[in-house]
């Protein structure tokens, strides 16, 4: 059974009664207290400041912070995407959609397989970025990068396509840094033919 | 009536009954898995030996094993018969081995795949296959051939199971396709393209255990664990027009006939059923397609676990399944 504090009729034991005590002259006249929160105010004057001008200035970003996603082209600059809808699968926020198409004779150099994504679609405020589509491709298709998703001002900008996704062929994207030195191995792997 | 003991699991069966469909009786995890058995096709099976079975007793009167592994699919059972499946390493060990020689061939292009997801060579080497591979050499490749304006073949990930035969055999007065050349080079072909027009040529997708025939109405649309499939009727002139349609919100994306446990169709479907009718006006929607807990088909549909019967190892097995598959795996990797 909880008991009651006697004296401030308090649960929690950790309410105060108010003190109606009278004021100093000195605490009258509120001069003192001005100029000591003065003192605090123009003190923060000459220490070092907390903020930073982004996006002029960034922060450091570990490089293997979980930001924007890449959907990766092969050495030959075809898409290495197959939609085979695993990352939607796995996606806990089910921000990936895609619609796949056949390849047709002269998109060959285009796509690697015979199947790909002509609509993938990555909606960035449902995405809490785990990153477990990137642990679900079978193909090393997407990534994520350490590009922070900028901010926009309508939600519909926030659904990427192809055009924000697939990495340029002139800027390809650098995902080398993800993969540890046991997923390398593991791709080293003769026994892993799956794995191009 | 027969007695016959399956993984310790005793029943009672008619004569002419075969061990898998004994095994089948019992259900759960003592049932062999077949590639080209089909029970609704006649002389199916004894192809792909993945349902080898060992027998450690032949009958009552003759208590003597059998030397060899047979497949269950084509054994008789006799009386006091004593069968021994997922409790004889011996069998899974071979089971190991049959899967490793059908995806020699196999091109692994599952992602690609239509069937990926309700495939049964998939099924088949999650269960039993190793995780690697040792078959270093190119695989086999064929030329790309047109069957038909409905049926798309990729001979490439063909096992050979002759279920599509026995079908167009089966169901129809005049099969237009076969297996052309013999041994390595054996293919599923139509000899002459663009051959098969049969009403009931589509019922070849459902039966094939693999990706080589799949729907061409449905090709690259979605991912079979994306769709939602209901039980699905319409009155028809050819067939029962029983079917399950796939979903997904208002539109169906394919047709199929419907699949009981162990992956067989119940009735064989037209045509028209099939690729005709993609309407939701078309069809009686009636209730959700009940699909095994384990499929990924069944991915977020929060089905209740239903607990696998549990089978006790035999007094003469000395070995745990676990030690077993590590012995294995040493003496592969060695």
């Amino acid at each position: 059974m909880t008991t009651i504090n006697q004296n401030t009729g308090s649960l929690s034991g950790r309410s105060r009664v108010v003190s109606n005590k009278e004021m100093t002259f000195a605490e009258r006249i509120y001069l003192p207290a001005i100029v000591k929160g003065f003192g605090i105010t123009i003190g923060h004057f000459f220490k070092k400041s907390a903020t930073i001008q982004y996006p002029e200035v960034k922060r450091p970003i570990a490089e293997i912070y979980r930001g924007k996603h890449v959907l990766k082209r092969d050495d030959e600059g075809r898409e290495r995407c197959t939609a085979c809808g695993l990352c939607a699968l796995s996606c806990p926020a089910e921000a990936i959609t895609m619609i796949a198409a056949e390849r047709k004779e002269e998109e060959m150099h285009l796509y690697r397989e015979e199947k790909y994504a002509t609509v993938y679609e990555i909606n960035m405020l449902r995405c809490i970025f785990c990153g477990l589509c990137e642990e679900a491709c079978p193909k090393e298709a997407i990534f994520l990068t350490n590009e922070i998703v900028p901010s926009d001002l309508h939600r519909s900008d926030f659904i990427y396509g192809k055009d924000r996704l697939v990495e340029p062929l002139g800027k390809r994207v650098d995902v080398t840094h993800r993969q540890t030195a046991k997923v390398l191995a593991f791709k080293k792997d003769k026994n892993q033919s799956h794995n191009s | 009536m027969l007695k016959v003991t399956i993984d310790n699991h005793t029943i009672e069966v008619e004569e002419g009954t075969t061990i898998l469909q004994a095994a089948r009786l019992i259900g759960g995890a003592v049932v062999p898995p077949a590639m080209c058995y089909y029970s609704k096709l006649k002389e199916s099976g004894g192809k792909c030996r993945t349902c080898l079975v060992k027998v450690a007793q032949g009958s009552a009167r003759d208590p003597r094993p059998m030397p060899k592994l047979v497949a269950s699919c084509r054994t008789l059972v006799a009386d006091g018969m004593v069968v021994q499946n997922i409790t004889s390493p011996e069998v899974l060990d071979t089971r190991k081995a049959i899967v490793e020689f059908l995806l020699i061939n196999h091109p692994l292009d599952c992602p690609v795949c239509d069937q990926a997801g309700e495939c049964q060579l998939q099924d088949l080497s999650y269960d039993n296959g190793r995780e690697g591979t040792r078959f270093e050499e190119a695989k086999r490749t064929f030329k790309v051939v047109d069957i038909g304006d409905k049926i798309q073949l990729h001979m490439n990930r063909c096992i050979l199971c002759y279920r599509c035969v026995y079908t167009a055999n089966q169901l129809t007065d005049k099969r237009s396709h076969g297996i052309l050349y013999r041994g390595d080079v054996a293919e599923i072909s139509t000899y002459i393209q663009n051959d098969i027009t049969n009403d009931f040529s589509g019922n070849m997708i459902d039966v094939c255990p693999v990706g080589a025939l799949t729907d061409k109405s449905f090709r690259f649309k979605n991912r079979v664990w994306f769709l939602k499939p209901m039980n699905a009727s319409r009155s028809c002139s050819k067939c029962s027009g029983k079917v399950t349609a796939w979903l997904r919100g208002e539109e169906i994306y394919r047709v199929t006939g419907r699949k009981d446990q162990f992956d067989e169709v119940e009735e064989f479907i037209c045509n028209e059923c099939r690729f005709d009718k993609k309407e939701l006006t078309d069809w009686t929607i009636e209730s959700p397609r009940n699909i095994q807990r384990a499929s990924v088909i069944s991915q977020n549909h929060y089905l209740k676990a239903k607990n696998p019967s549990v089978i006790l190892p035999l007094e003469n097995r000395t070995v745990s399944m676990e030690d077993f598959d590590k012995e294995i795996n040493n003496e592969l990797y060695s």
